[in-house]
């Protein structure tokens, strides 16, 4: 396991108390302060924290220290491990009905995302055989039954709706007989978003529920959810009993620590999690990766399929040649530049990457933002093809008309110039060094992720 | 799992309001000890205002509690509000009035509440005397236009709109040309709800707001960031990211009718200091105020 970010603090934390056999109550509670503040940070609500603080605290008092561990190692791995377990397993069924068709309904606060989801899980489960059915059952927000209509077509998925004037009770009643005519075997009732405290809005969820019976009723949470994701859940839960949980909006930049929360109080699985505007970014919900996500220790994972998704393959093999036969030249460093931005902001990238994900070791890095990349790619913009193919040949002169291009300095030029030459070495080293080690199968890692940050900028 | 069930059990304890919190906390305590802070600290927290800043108002207000002396735990809420009140800024903040047209841009991240504001926002307008243009700038998201035309329809102002899919900054300058013409007041620009993660979409909004600029000096004036008050920590990142892309002048905190507090502001004034402008307390056309510290620390704690 790579530690960073929390695993970081608990280091210096325990740095003292190296070599020590077994951890005390004090020991312990120093630690658990740390982790305190990361649940926190990242949103897990303050009562699932405490009560995670006491259920850690009791598994880690008195334990052995591994002897392959330092102290705070041992904290963390009791942390993640104990985080994790609480998460549970990957679990991404839709209970089916027994006898076609199956009823999913969608809840959830305003803007949650619930209907960028129906049609998201429509066009999920079409890939695999089903014939869905969208209903449009938000009479309320402007315009809602109208997304829906644009959704269902653009998919090409039949969407039913009744207008808003007739009641949601009705309108999924009449869904449910028109999939059954037209032999639809999954009917998605896309509801009204509504505050749990609502009263009346809730118990029109009920009357829905009653009316057609859901296979399935999921929950759908904005992953940047704060405090309140536990009262939420809790009040859906209690009045609806659901099945799942959808967790939306998790391309950003979010910690997530709503999940914690809402996988604590209802128990209820988190099956889904929307990355994305496109109708086809959801995916199966990780709660192992969720889990390091929270704790802030890099989620290599995502950081990895990221990369994979994003880099086009063929191109990085033509690249690695290049970087091999040393010709690497500013026009491929842009190209790269290009494919970085792609993955998205670069102190987010950085921030995945184990060992680099706490705020202290990026100021190390020199302020690496996006900014920069914008500024280098504004000097390389302002060059020929001729210079960017022979940028150790850059006169004075051009150097001049360069910098006045870019809006920058001379100074800035040249800075440029040897950091790209101090890269094109290492990126040498490493593409031998992969040569070497040469896994089967394994990619080419974008060189601007792998090294040189310290050089470049 | 115990442990199931023994949150559900102190979730349901702590559904009180945080007055009835603080009170019950302060009320009938003879001395003021490190306890009190603790949980003073703790319902900071529950209302999102994060475990940084928490600390720091509980901070200032043990030096507050020593330098004025202060014995009995029932002065420390007024002397909490104080706190936060110095912070948030004690008046309600102005519309940075420019043109005619004054230009406001809204922008946020999905579904925090922006063409809803939008449409609230031109009401409140309206009723001020002011002649009210809409822009349809998210031509992204499916039947968004739709969405804004039936808030111009309630509230009986003009929109200019594009198709779906069009340049939001051919939209943009449209609407500028309109506003002119029309001698329109207040220019009101929506924009497609956008992760502020993604810098090609936040590019794209700076070539919105270069398009305004370059039509009508100054513009856009407003900046609203719009805020969902159910967000926790990230509020800050987006404050952040969104401020340097656009350079956001005012936030409207919305869903202020549910039980979240969106404390997280707190911590966002105090580091970027952006002020609260106006906030968002249910879906209705009215439900719309400008922000008043007094009204945002009472929220706060009720
Ligand atoms: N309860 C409550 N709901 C609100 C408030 N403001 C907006 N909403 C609701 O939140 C949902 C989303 O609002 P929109 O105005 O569509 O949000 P948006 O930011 O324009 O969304 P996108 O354009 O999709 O990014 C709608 O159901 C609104 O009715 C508020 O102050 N209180
Ligand atoms: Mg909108």
């Amino acid at each position: 396991m790579v530690f960073s970010g929390l695993a970081e603090k608990l280091q210096e934390t325990f740095r003292k108390l190296k070599g020590k056999g077994r951890l005390t109550g004090e020991d312990v509670d120093e630690a658990l302060k740390e982790v305190r503040r990361a649940l926190l940070d990242a949103d897990v609500n303050f009562k699932v924290v405490k009560d995670f603080q006491q259920r850690v605290k009791e598994r880690a008092v008195g334990s052995d220290v591994l002897t392959s561990l330092t102290p705070g190692q041992q904290v963390v791995k009791i942390v993640h491990d104990e985080l994790a377990g609480l998460m549970g397993g990957v679990q991404s069924k839709i209970n089916l009905a027994p006898k076609p068709p199956t009823v999913v309904m969608m809840v959830g606060l305003q803007g949650g995302g619930k209907t960028t989801t129906s049609a998201k899980l429509a066009n999920m489960l079409r890939k695999s055989g089903r014939r869905p059915l969208l209903v449009a059952a938000d009479i309320y927000r402007p315009a809602a039954i109208k997304q829906l209509q644009v959704l269902g077509s653009q998919l090409d998925v039949p969407v039913f709706s009744m207008g808003d004037r007739n009641s949601p009770v009705d309108i999924a009643r009449a869904a449910l007989e028109n999939a059954v005519t037209n032999n639809r075997d999954l009917v998605i009732i896309d509801t009204a978003g509504r505050l749990h405290v609502d009263d009346e809005l809730m118990s029109e969820l009920e009357a829905v529920k009653a009316a057609v019976k859901p296979h399935e009723i999921l929950l759908v949470v904005d992953a940047m959810t704060g405090q309140v994701a536990v009262n939420v859940a809790e009040t859906f839960n209690q009045r609806l009993g659901l099945d799942g949980v959808v967790l939306t909006k998790l391309d950003g930049d979010t910690r997530g620590g709503a999940a914690l929360s809402i996988k604590a109080v209802t128990g209820c699985p988190i099956k889904f999690a929307g990355v994305g505007e496109k109708l086809d970014a959801i995916e199966p919900f990780h709660p192992d990766r969720m889990a390091d996500r929270i704790l802030g220790m890099g989620d290599v994972m995502t950081l990895i399929e990221k990369a994979q998704s994003n880099f086009d393959s063929e191109q990085m093999e033509k690249l690695n040649k290049k970087i091999r036969a040393a010709d690497f030249t500013l026009e491929d460093f842009m190209q790269q530049i290009q494919e970085v931005k792609k993955l998205g902001p670069l102190q987010q990238i950085i921030g995945m990457i184990p060992g680099l994900g706490s705020a202290k070791k990026l100021k190390e890095l020199g302020e690496i933002d996006d900014k920069e990349l914008v500024y280098v790619e504004a000097i390389v913009k302002s060059m020929t093809p001729w210079e960017r193919r022979h940028s150790h040949e850059i006169s004075g002169s051009r150097k001049k008309r360069i910098a006045r291009g870019s809006g920058t300095s001379v100074q800035e030029v040249n800075r440029l110039l040897k950091q790209f030459e101090q890269t094109k070495k290492m990126m040498k080293q490493f593409t031998d060094m992969e040569k070497n080690i040469k896994k089967g199968g394994k990619m080419g890692m974008n060189p601007l992720l792998g090294l040189g940050k310290k050089d470049l900028f | 799992m115990g442990l199931f069930s023994k949150l559900k059990e102190s979730l349901t304890k702590t559904r009180q309001g945080f007055v009835e919190k603080i009170e019950s906390l302060v009320t009938g305590r003879k001395a003021i000890d490190q306890e009190l802070y603790d949980e003073l600290e703790e319902i900071l927290i529950q209302a999102d205002v994060g475990a940084d800043t928490a600390l720091d108002l509980v901070e200032d207000l043990r030096k507050l509690v020593k330098e004025r002396k202060v014995g009995d735990p029932e002065q420390l809420k007024p002397l909490l509000q104080e706190l936060i009140a110095g912070i948030m800024g004690e008046e309600t903040y102005a519309v940075n009035w420019g043109g005619p047209p004054t230009v406001i841009l809204v922008v946020g991240v999905n579904g925090v509440g922006k063409t809803t504001t939008i449409g609230k926002l031109a009401h409140y307008f309206k009723e001020n005397g002011q002649k009210v243009l809409l822009a349809a700038g998210d031509t992204f998201r499916a039947a968004a236009i739709d969405q804004l035309e039936i808030w111009a329809n309630r509230t009986g102002v003009d929109i200019i709109k594009h198709h779906e899919g069009s340049d939001p900054a051919a939209v943009a300058f449209d609407a500028l040309q309109a506003a002119r013409a029309r001698k329109i007041d207040v220019l009101i620009i929506d924009t497609a709800g956008r992760l502020h993660t993604k810098s090609n979409l936040m590019d794209e909004l700076k070539k919105v707001g270069r398009v305004m600029s370059r039509e009508v000096p100054g513009a856009p004036h407003e900046v609203l960031l719009v805020l969902d008050s159910t967000t926790g920590q990230n509020a800050i990142s987006q404050a952040k990211l969104f401020g340097e892309a656009t350079g956001v002048t005012g936030i409207v905190l919305t869903k202020l009718d549910g039980t979240a507090k969106g404390g997280v502001v707190i911590g966002i004034r105090k580091e970027l200091d952006i002020p609260v402008k106006f906030i968002g307390i249910g879906e209705g056309i009215d439900d719309l105020r400008s922000y008043d510290a007094g009204d945002y620390v009472k929220a706060l704690f009720n």
